[in-house]
């Protein structure tokens, strides 16, 4: 497994180059282990940790890329460095290939959902550069990060644009997965901790999607809100897969 | 060896009427440059003239008559009894010192303001009016164009110029942090003093297009509101006003606060949460300091701006540290250049013997050949061409790498012996006594190889 080594402290160009050849040999890898054991590489929590990782990142390049805005990597290269040494420390199980796994909704559902984490990610990183600079400006306290942090306008803009990407993927995602479950055990809800978690999560954003299109919720609270998100969204992810037991389980031993 | 000096007087050295009395005469003999030509000992020279100082730049070879000359014609030109004590005023600095100033003034260091970045301009400007008047040469050419790059060093490697030291500028800084953008938001100034007036000035020279004033005497608020094409609003309104404001500036004389916790509070709820940035310049307050506990609210007064701008001053006085440093550091540089330039007048002396002995053989040989057809001389002259540089680009190469060194002028001595070059160099008259010994020990050395 390639780790994605990065520097991201100074030389912007460099660290862009350095995440983007990250991110291809981390394809190569992924590609590599999904074809050797002939099924997606997103099975135990070792290797979906991994691709959450990959997702993360490519997804900020891509933000990067339209919202040319360089510190976010900071904040988001640490994160994926996390997810890939957590990923590195978990066993590495190789799942037997079970018949639950072939289907176009499984994917679905792994791919929006996922898409929908790393979005959340990024909105959960802008919200806490959001907090310290509110910090700052507030506390009227200029130090090194004050001139490094982007303005407050921007920063919730990007909460609230990873928000609005973020919500209706995880939707989805959900929602095939009810369709999912309702084709395999003949039933929606089964009660399973990870289900419940989810639809926590989900209607954690629901709230601050809510709020901010009607009331008009913005800045701090908002930023606070994205925040507990992404602690759900972990939670669901991987505090569910590792200590709790359930259907998923069956995947993700 | 020609010398670089620098003569001027700026704001540390000359009371404001004398410096306003020099430049004005500066300014008005547009053909300032041209006295150039009366200057017999002046070889290259450069005027600046600003508010804060008057500089001249030349080069010269001999340095105390130089100077006296340049004082002289200023002192005609000038001829006020304010202009005796005019050599109090004065500095004088010569080569590296010349060198260094002027790559100080150029990055801004020497200025009143530490970091403000009009000085480049004006330096900009007086150099291409010298050009213009063909007052520079090469050594005055070459030196111009590395205080330009020296400038634009300090200002991208230091942060010299990134720190608002003006309470307007600050606030417009802030605004920044805050809201990024600031040509789309909209600025209510309470008040109509000065303070306002040139917080309005830096604002909409940020982009800002909607201003609106709200004055107690409606005179003062329309006129300053027609200055900058803002609206004007009845003073009674302005809290309906802030339903739709991003910044408020604030500086009247009102005795009692005019916004109060509870008015701003209610109306965050109609504006949505927008941000709301408030600026209070007024003492006593205009707003209470309450109003800052507000989400999304942030409240400014004129203490926090002051901190904001001692701040900056500091960070300055450090960033302006780092730029003495690269000033230095390109001195020298320079001063390296500069010693090159001593072997220069031999290089361009072996050339031209060369090529003079070139040409006469060429002459001879070409008189005792007249059957030979014109390809053929051709051939023969490129032949001679060819011999010729290559046996003169090692010793060229060679005086070139030792000319940035001390020791050069040993090394042009013996080439000018070697070749017997005698271009009427002082130095020249003074090596050739030693000279005479030097050939025999080379013979000697030669017999014995």
């Amino acid at each position: 497994m390639i780790y994605l080594v990065r520097d991201y402290e100074t030389i912007h160009k460099v660290s862009w180059g350095v995440l983007l050849v990250g991110v291809l040999f981390h394809t190569c890898a992924i590609v590599l282990r999904s074809v050797a054991m002939g099924r997606m590489a997103v099975a135990n929590s070792q290797e979906a940790l991994s691709f959450f990782a990959w997702v993360l990142v490519s997804i900020y390049l891509i933000v990067q890329l339209r919202l040319n805005l360089r510190i976010l990597g900071s904040f988001v290269s640490p994160l994926a460095v996390l997810f890939m040494l957590v990923s590195s420390l978990l066993p590495n199980n190789i799942v037997p290939i079970s018949g639950a796994f072939k289907s176009a909704w499984v994917v679905f559902h792994v791919a929006t959902l996922f898409a929908a984490n790393a979005l959340f990610a990024l909105a959960f990183s802008a919200g806490i550069m959001y907090l310290l600079q509110e910090r700052n400006i507030k506390g009227k306290n200029f130090g090194y990060l004050y001139l490094r942090l982007p303005s407050l306008e921007r920063l919730d803009k990007i909460n609230y644009v990873c928000l609005i990407g973020g919500f209706p993927l995880m939707t989805l995602g959900l929602v095939t997965g009810f369709a999912y479950a309702g084709t395999v055990w003949h039933s929606f809800w089964n009660w399973d901790p990870k289900e419940i978690s989810a639809l926590i999560t989900w209607f954690i954003y629901a709230i601050l999607l809510h709020e901010r299109l009607a009331v008009g919720w913005r800045g701090r609270r908002a930023a606070w809100l994205a925040i507990l998100g992404f602690s759900a969204v972990l939670i669901t992810f991987l505090g569910v897969n590792l200590f709790l037991h359930g259907h998923h389980t069956a995947f993700v031993r | 060896m020609s010398h670089i000096v620098l003569l001027g007087m700026n704001h540390k050295t000359a009371p404001v009427e004398v410096r306003e009395q020099l430049a004005l005469v500066c300014r008005t003999h547009t053909d300032t440059l041209h006295m150039l030509h009366h200057l017999r000992c002046v070889e290259e020279i450069y005027l600046l003239s600003t508010c804060n100082r008057v500089e001249f730049m030349f080069t010269c070879s001999c340095l105390e008559e130089a100077v006296q000359e340049v004082k002289d014609l200023l002192k005609l030109h000038l001829g006020s009894p304010a202009m005796e004590h005019s050599d109090s005023y004065f500095y004088v600095h010569h080569d590296m010192d010349a060198i260094k100033h002027l790559f100080r003034v150029a990055s801004s260091l020497d200025s009143m303001v530490v970091g403000e970045p009009q000085i480049l301009g004006q330096i900009k400007a007086a150099y291409r009016s010298a050009t213009e008047c063909h007052t520079v040469g090469v050594i005055l050419n070459r030196l111009f164009h590395k205080a330009f790059s020296v400038a634009k060093r300090v200002r991208s490697e230091t942060m010299i110029g990134s720190h608002a030291v003006s309470i307007s500028y600050a606030a417009v800084e802030l605004a920044r942090k805050i809201f990024g953008e600031l040509h789309d938001k909209k600025v209510l100034l309470i008040g109509a003093g000065e303070m306002i007036e040139l917080a309005a000035e830096h604002f909409v020279a940020q982009g800002v297009r909607h201003i609106i004033v709200a004055n107690r005497t409606i005179e003062r608020a329309v006129e300053l509101a027609a200055r900058f094409r803002a609206d004007t609003v009845p003073f009674g309104h302005i809290l309906d006003t802030l339903k739709n404001m991003d910044i408020v500036l604030s500086s009247t004389g009102a005795p009692e606060p005019i916004l109060r916790f509870k008015d701003v509070k209610l109306r965050m709820r109609e504006r949505r949460n927008k941000p709301l940035f408030f600026i209070d310049i007024a003492v006593p307050r205009d707003i209470e300091p309450r109003v800052n506990e507000i989400d999304n609210v942030y409240l400014y007064d004129i203490d926090d701006m002051q901190g904001i701008i001692d701040l900056n001053r500091e960070e300055r006085r450090k960033e302006a540290e780092r730029a003495e440093y690269i000033v230095a550091e390109e001195t020298i540089k320079f001063q390296e250049w500069l010693r090159t330039l001593d072997v220069v007048p031999t290089i361009v002396a072996l050339r031209e013997k060369a090529e003079t002995i070139r040409q006469n053989e060429l002459q001879k040989t070409m008189g005792h050949l007249p059957h030979l057809s014109e390809r053929d001389r051709q051939a023969i002259e490129v032949l001679t061409e060819s011999i010729v540089n290559k046996l003169l680009h090692d010793p060229i190469l060679f005086l070139k790498q030792k000319g940035e060194r001390d020791s050069r002028q040993v090394f042009v001595d013996h080439t000018q012996q070697l070749f017997n070059l005698s271009n009427g160099n002082n130095a020249c008259t003074s090596s050739l006594s030693e000279g005479m010994m030097r050939p025999k020990k080379q013979n000697d050395l030669l017999k014995n190889s």
